[in-house]
């Protein structure tokens, strides 16, 4: 027994940079950056002696005295204007004005030769049982309305979900298009990939090696080299359009960067690889004289591929085309470079969430959105390959 | 027996490697024929360029007198038989076997009564819905052979299929399908390195050696009466004992050794006097004792080894610096190493062999 546990002991150390390294670069940065998005503790931090008086308080009537004295309590011990700023913006965006009011509170709570009595006689706004609403719904260290913006969903004034108006509804059109991008580039590299992979696996000797060669070199370069020289070669006077024009096949170049074109030629190119080498690793492991025993059985080659080949095939495709619909759908560098406008993708707005305007409670949302379409495609993909006859 | 495949004059070149050269080979209706020889020889060649696998680089091959060599392999009508099965691994039993049946687009319920039969043929009724992979290798390869026999091919091409089998299973399926081949009469071409096999289970036997066949028979002739050296020594055990032809007469030859003695043989070719020529003699043939007897052929030989083992007894001999070696039945007595014994055999039980 003792030999056993101090088997185990040691397998767990030598176990252990593998764990603290997951632990540390990814278990943790990807829940501190989920947590984000739930997590709103702006207001509660700076504000806690208004917490426990707004408890007792029935959201209607207008503010009672305790209320308003915690809250100069509150802000007079404030002494952290990053935090300060930070309350203020998540108060501003949850009732618009606050940003003024909240100024002029301040100024007045500072002068200390004159201290005001009560808030109604700083700005006679804070009378009105809005900006309480306000304070009290923002005092909840969690929070749902990042996840529910992520899908261009939000609360009204009476706590229910609604849609939120179309000027501020991008997310969800642009979730369709990075699935609907995503999807299209899982179709072309399928499309491409399937035939590749299946003439390098039927090939012998260096005609192989060249063939996976050229699939495996693109992996080895930068993307962004990649994706620049796709914007080389696509651009209005470009290698593509000058060829084409020199062989007078068209007259006026082809519009192929900046629009989806452009987006699904580079996402493809630089994809196909996870697609070519599932496909190639299933095929390789179908044995070679099933195609002859299938001829010699009486099927024309034709009815040989799709009733042999291809079955036995799908789940190499089927592995492939998840690996790069996941890809894919995270996909920032190439849509950013190559597409136009109307070809950003979710990663871009995470982006722009993220290092744009320090919004990381909705970067974070989106992330979640992003992880669990991914988790759920999996799901299928493992349920299917579990089911799927004939395994060994 | 009519003649059904004709192999006219074959050759087939890998690059500039030979594999088949020159090759003829006729093969009658219902027959059971196998190609037997060391890997390398070209039988399996052969057989892949009848199911259509592989182009011959010259000659002909007819099938019921029309030439195949432009007919792709869905179009031949031969059901093969590979050494590692080749079942689809993603359909059941019953899926496997019917596919041929469903490539020739028959009615759902003659798919499904012809299957049940082949199945049945093979005693696999129960299995019909299992996995190839859930089949052990002998279930797996009767698999292979109902599919291949379901369509009632023109003829059936098995190449080494029993090969992958432990030894028992492989002599109990042996006896399977040369029973099967009896009750249906179908035409066999069976190829395989395993002289026994062959000899169990052929109506005739050709035997390759380097792209060519060496030698066509029965399994007695291919075994009793050897053509080539290659062939009495790749079939069974022998001993060559080289010797000079003194005299023919009719089916008789009589060859002096090197010792000295005389041997009268028969003659399977043709040889002619002062030919110098091998003797091909079987060791179960030789009989040994330790005084001279009736035979017509005694050589003095000296007991140098004698090994026990099991059905009989092997004895290892040496006459006049040429070793012997004789096995014996096992009622024979013990002979012990130095005992001076004479090794008799007639002139029927050794061949004079062409070298």
């Amino acid at each position: 027994m003792s030999a056993v546990s101090s088997r185990t002991g040691r397998s767990l150390v030598l176990l252990a940079p593998l764990l603290l390294f997951l632990i540390g670069f990814f278990v943790w940065p990807l829940f501190s950056m989920m947590s984000q998005a739930v997590s709103d503790p702006a207001v509660l931090r700076l504000l806690p002696r208004s917490a426990e008086v707004l408890t007792d308080w029935d959201r209607k009537s207008p503010p009672t005295m305790p209320m308003q004295t915690a809250l100069m309590e509150d802000l007079k011990a404030v002494d952290d204007d990053q935090a300060l700023g930070d309350m203020v913006r998540r108060l501003n965006s949850a009732r618009s004005g606050f940003r003024t009011l909240m100024s002029k509170t301040m100024s007045a709570l500072e002068d200390t030769a004159n201290p005001p009595a009560d808030l109604v006689s700083i700005d006679k706004r804070w009378e009105k049982p809005e900006f309480w609403l306000a304070i009290a719904d923002a005092l909840s260290p969690l929070t749902d309305r990042n996840l529910l913006a992520a899908v261009d969903l939000g609360r009204n004034a009476a706590g229910d979900i609604e849609h939120l108006p179309a000027d501020r509804s991008v997310n969800r059109v642009i979730l369709v298009r990075t699935f609907w991008i995503a999807a299209l580039v899982t179709f072309a590299c399928a499309a491409i990939g399937f035939p590749y992979a299946m003439i390098a696996a039927s090939l012998t000797g260096w005609k192989r090696d060249l063939m996976l060669a050229a699939v495996l070199l693109p992996l080895w370069t930068s993307l962004l080299v990649r994706t620049a020289a796709w914007f080389i070669l696509l651009q209005e006077k470009g290698l593509i359009n000058d060829l084409l024009q020199t062989l007078a096949l068209i007259d006026a170049p082809l519009p192929l960067i900046f629009n989806r074109t452009g987006v699904i030629i580079a996402m493809t190119h630089v994809l196909l690889p996870f697609m070519v080498l599932p496909i190639y690793s299933v095929l390789i492991t179908i044995p070679k004289n099933l195609m002859p025993a299938a001829a010699s059985l009486g099927a024309p080659p034709w009815r040989a591929f799709l009733r042999v080949l291809l079955p036995l095939s799908l789940r190499g495709v089927a592995s492939g085309s998840l690996l790069v619909f996941i890809s894919a759908i995270g996909y920032y560098i190439t849509p950013a470079l190559i597409g136009g406008p109307g070809d950003q993708m979710i990663s871009s707005i995470i982006a722009f969430y993220a290092t744009g305007s320090a919004n990381w409670g909705m970067a974070g949302a989106l992330g979640v959105v992003l992880l669990i379409a991914t988790l759920l495609l999996y799901s299928v993909y493992a349920r299917l390959s579990t089911d799927e006859p004939g395994r060994r | 027996m009519a003649e059904f495949i004709r192999f006219d004059r074959i050759t087939k070149f890998y690059g500039p490697l030979c594999v088949v050269e020159n090759l003829a080979l006729g093969i009658g209706k219902g027959e059971f024929v196998s190609l037997l020889g060391p890997s390398g020889s070209g039988k399996t060649t052969l057989l892949m360029m009848l199911a259509g696998f592989e182009q011959p680089t010259s000659g002909n091959i007819l099938l019921d007198g029309t030439a195949i060599n432009d007919v792709p392999t869905h179009k031949r009508d031969m059901g093969v038989v590979f050494q590692s099965y080749a079942l689809f691994p993603h359909m059941s039993v019953g899926e496997n076997v019917a596919f041929p049946l469903q490539m020739r687009r028959l009615g759902k319920a003659e798919i499904a009564e012809r299957v049940a039969r082949a199945l049945d043929m093979v005693q696999l009724s129960a299995f019909v819905d299992r996995r190839p992979s859930q089949l052990s290798g002998g279930q797996q390869q009767r698999v292979a052979l109902s599919r291949a026999l379901v369509f009632e091919p023109r003829v059936v091409l098995m190449d080494e299929p029993l090969g992958a089998l432990d030894k028992q299973l492989r002599e109990q399926m042996q006896l399977d399908i040369r029973d099967l081949h009896r009750r249906l009469g179908v035409t066999i071409v069976f190829v395989t390195h395993d002289q026994s096999e062959a000899l169990t289970m052929s109506d005739r036997v050709a035997v390759f050696n380097k792209g060519k066949i060496e030698q066509i028979g029965t399994p007695r002739q291919v075994y009793d009466e050897p053509a080539t050296r290659f062939v009495a020594e790749f079939i069974g055990e022998t001993n060559l004992v080289e010797g000079v032809v003194e005299a023919v007469q009719g089916q008789e030859a009589t060859v002096r050794l090197r010792s000295g003695a005389h041997i009268v043989s028969a003659v399977s070719g043709s040889v002619a006097s002062g030919q110098p020529v091998f003797l091909s003699i079987r060791p179960e043939r030789v009989d040994l004792s330790e005084t001279r007897g009736e035979a017509r052929n005694c050589l003095e030989t000296e007991v140098t080894d004698s090994v026990y083992q099991g059905d009989h007894l092997r004895v290892q001999l040496q006459n006049a610096a040429q070793p012997l070696i004789a096995k014996l039945g096992r009622r024979s007595r013990e002979f012990p190493p130095g005992t001076k014994v004479y090794a008799a055999f007639s002139a029927g039980d050794c061949r004079v062999i062409a070298p």
